[in-house]
């Protein structure tokens, strides 16, 4: 990935994948919705070796900006070979369960959002035979459970989309990876006790480039995150009902 | 997140964190007082907040502009020295000044106005500090430097993070044409023959520094080597060195706290000895990456756990060239025949170039450091007759690395003190500064030299 478009690119994962990529002088487009915090991580971007950092605010639950979005990712950068898509809310499942509109205002930007988006992309990406599509999903989307379901079935639909785009994208040389990581300390989860299975932002971002590099499919970062959704995803429903998750 | 502590683990305190996330957010409203963290490299309780809330700025860790034309950076705060060597140096740029380890971040080396061993030279960090922005609880910011806000400029540097927090900053580099530094070992047999070498070697070398064996005694007392160099001429560039010299990794770690027993007089002593011998007692040079000479502790990952759970004390002091030998001579006979071995003693002379910072601790004349096993109240005791021994030779002890100075000695230490009161954030403190400025001061600033001072608290009696 040379002329990489980073969408959220102020979260802590993007924050981090971006400083990688500069580091090996890539092209980067940044959108986020702060004005001086995107400023931050562009000057950021620019000082630690990109060759091109260009950005644009934007709420990217307007969908009706991004048409116009990528058309300006694709002039600064004068085209496009990789996206990273890392924006996203955790939500409030107890806020999710009494308010539609909390439910709603999730799956919007976790998965609509991300769809419109990478409708766009993905005709482009076909129509030139080339490019990487990574997109930060979750282990979250794996399985339901009572503690997030909102939040997991906002990942989880948007797992199978990216699965049938895989599918579909194959054949066009374009590479789809679902990255799902585990927990990670940011300031997403900056609320939540750290156990030993929180990973820095750092070794997330490594993870995600590393499969970005080889086009895989769906990785999990870190790699214990495999076994313990094999784990999670193998018990029987009858049972998981019972346990408190 | 292992909770924060100082580099010296000693004392430990509980305390509540905020993680900061960017440079423009306001700071956060909390009921006790702000003090910033960096990477908790501050040895003693400057870097800790007792029942208070720390502000942790590695998050503050962006870099704003580079100018490899001229060697400005312009970074946050929470940007580690490390982070700086690894965009600078193989841009042709080095740190003015560097401390002997690269895990501590521009807003902590602003604040305690680090030194390093070219100080006979260039001074201390400070200098190099263009400007800054100090962010306060009433929500103001201001530019500060030597032409703008210059009393804010003075008060922060050195200040210990008391006036705010530093959100950027912006150094001054200095340039090199190739990462080698040409160093020269020189062995001395005594404290005569270190200010001997040592101030012969200033006007040759940009860096000096000694390591001293402070067990020797006698005719031997303050015996040692001196580590003498300078970053390599151009015609030693793209010279290929072992790539254990070039990587920037973490070799080793210590990867528990290790027993007491393991520190005693008798394995010290063979360490020194074995050390000093090494040398065969005559000059050795050798052409080295800078980074073991500046930072050969930074090879081992944490090796502050060498001195157990219980942690250790550190003294640094500096006295003036006029009462240096006697001082010195009495200090390093102390600690010799207090039969508690310092692992690591390190001799260096500071010149003549002022501090921008109030409270800055670099003064002319010879600072010594010792790092002391925590083995209670004789530690306690022995530190406290070296602090005395300071301030009978007109010296200073270094906050920094202090967890123990009474009241009257920062005072006396310190003369623009009452000063600096007057810049510091109504709503930041530290365990540091709580315990050397007392609500109700219990002395006379007037009184004389030699009062007793206060006794160890219980928590130190205890862990005996």
């Amino acid at each position: 990935m040379k002329k990489v478009l980073v969408l959220g690119a102020t979260s802590a994962i993007a924050q981090a994948t971006v400083r990688l990529l500069a580091a090996r002088g890539a092209s980067l487009y940044l959108t986020g919705r702060n004005a001086a915090n995107l400023d931050a991580v562009t000057k950021d971007a620019a000082t630690r070796g990109a060759a091109k950092v260009a950005s644009q605010v934007v709420d990217l639950n307007d969908f009706d900006t991004h048409e116009a979005l990528v058309e300006a990712a694709y002039t600064a950068l004068d085209g496009l070979d990789g996206v990273v898509l890392a924006h996203g809310v955790l939500g409030d499942q107890a806020e999710a369960q009494r308010s539609w509109a909390a439910t709603e205002a999730v799956l919007r930007t976790n998965f609509l959002s991300a769809v419109s988006l990478l409708t766009v992309l993905a005709n482009r990406f076909e129509a030139q035979k080339a490019g990487t599509l990574v997109v930060i999903s979750s282990v979250a989307g794996d399985r339901g459970r009572q503690s997030n379901y909102v939040y997991g079935a906002s990942k989880g639909a948007l797992n199978v989309f990216l699965q049938g785009l895989r599918n579909r994208l194959a054949k066009s040389n374009v590479a789809v990876v679902t990255v799902k990581p585990g927990f990670v300390d940011t300031p997403m989860t900056a609320h939540l006790p750290k156990n030993k299975l929180f990973a820095s932002p750092e070794k997330v971002a490594r993870g995600l480039l590393s499969a970005a590099d080889s086009r895989k499919n769906e990785v999990y970062v870190p790699g214990i995150w495999a076994l313990i959704m094999l784990i999670i995803r193998t018990i029987p429903e009858t049972v998981f009902k019972r346990m408190k998750l | 997140m292992k909770p924060p502590e100082s580099w010296g683990r000693y004392p430990q305190v509980e305390q509540q964190t905020h993680a900061l996330v960017w440079r423009t957010d306001a700071l956060p409203r909390r009921d006790g007082s702000l003090l910033p963290h960096g990477l908790g490299r501050s040895y003693g309780d400057s870097c800790l907040n007792a029942g208070g809330t720390l502000l942790l700025t590695s998050g503050l860790d962006r870099f704003i502009a580079f100018d490899p034309a001229t060697g400005v950076v312009r970074c946050e705060a929470g940007v580690s020295l490390d982070t700086i060597l690894r965009l600078a140096a193989p841009r042709g740029w080095f740190l003015p000044v560097t401390p002997g380890t690269k895990f501590v971040t521009v807003g902590g080396a602003i604040a305690n106005d680090v030194h390093g061993k070219n100080h006979h030279r260039s001074g201390t960090f400070g200098r190099y500090v263009r400007r800054f922005e100090l962010l306060r609880s009433d929500g103001s910011r201001r530019v500060c430097a030597p032409d703008e806000h210059p009393d804010w400029y003075g008060a922060t540097i050195g200040g210990l993070g008391l006036t705010g927090l530093i959100t950027w900053a912006e150094v001054q580099l200095t340039p090199i044409s190739n990462p080698y530094v040409l160093q020269e070992t020189v062995p001395f047999g005594n404290l005569d023959g270190f200010l001997d070498v040592a101030r012969a070697s200033e006007k040759d070398y940009a860096f000096t520094m000694a390591w001293v064996d402070c067990l020797a005694r006698g005719k031997k007392l303050g015996r040692g080597l001196l580590y003498r160099g300078n970053f390599a001429p151009p015609q030693f560039d793209g010279l290929p060195l072992a790539r254990s010299h070039l990587s920037h990794g973490v070799g080793l770690a210590v990867p528990m706290d290790m027993p007491a027993f393991c520190l005693n007089r008798l394995s010290v002593s063979a360490f020194n000895w074995l050390y000093y011998h090494r040398q065969n007692g005559k000059p050795k040079q050798r052409l080295t990456h800078y980074d073991p000479f500046f930072y050969p502790l930074d090879a081992i990952y944490a090796w502050n756990r060498i001195y157990g759970r219980r942690g250790f004390l550190q003294f640094q002091c500096v006295v003036p060239y006029a009462t240096a030998r006697d001082a010195l001579k009495e200090i390093l006979e102390r600690s010799s025949r207090g039969g508690l071995p310092s692992f690591l003693s390190v001799l260096k002379t500071f010149g003549d170039i002022p501090s921008p910072g109030w409270l800055s601790f670099p003064r002319e004349g010879v600072t010594l450091a010792m790092d002391f096993a925590n083995r209670g109240e004789k530690t306690w005791k022995l530190v406290e007759d070296l602090d005395l021994l300071t301030r009978q030779a007109g010296g200073a002890v270094y906050p920094a690395k202090d967890a123990r100075m009474s009241p009257e000695n920062f005072a006396a230490y310190f003369p623009q003190r009452e000063r600096f009161i007057q810049y510091v954030d109504p709503s930041f403190s530290s365990s540091f500064w709580r315990r050397v400025n007392p609500v109700s001061l219990p002395f006379s600033l007037a009184a004389g030299r030699g009062e007793t001072a206060s006794p160890p608290p219980r928590s130190l009696l205890a862990i005996r």
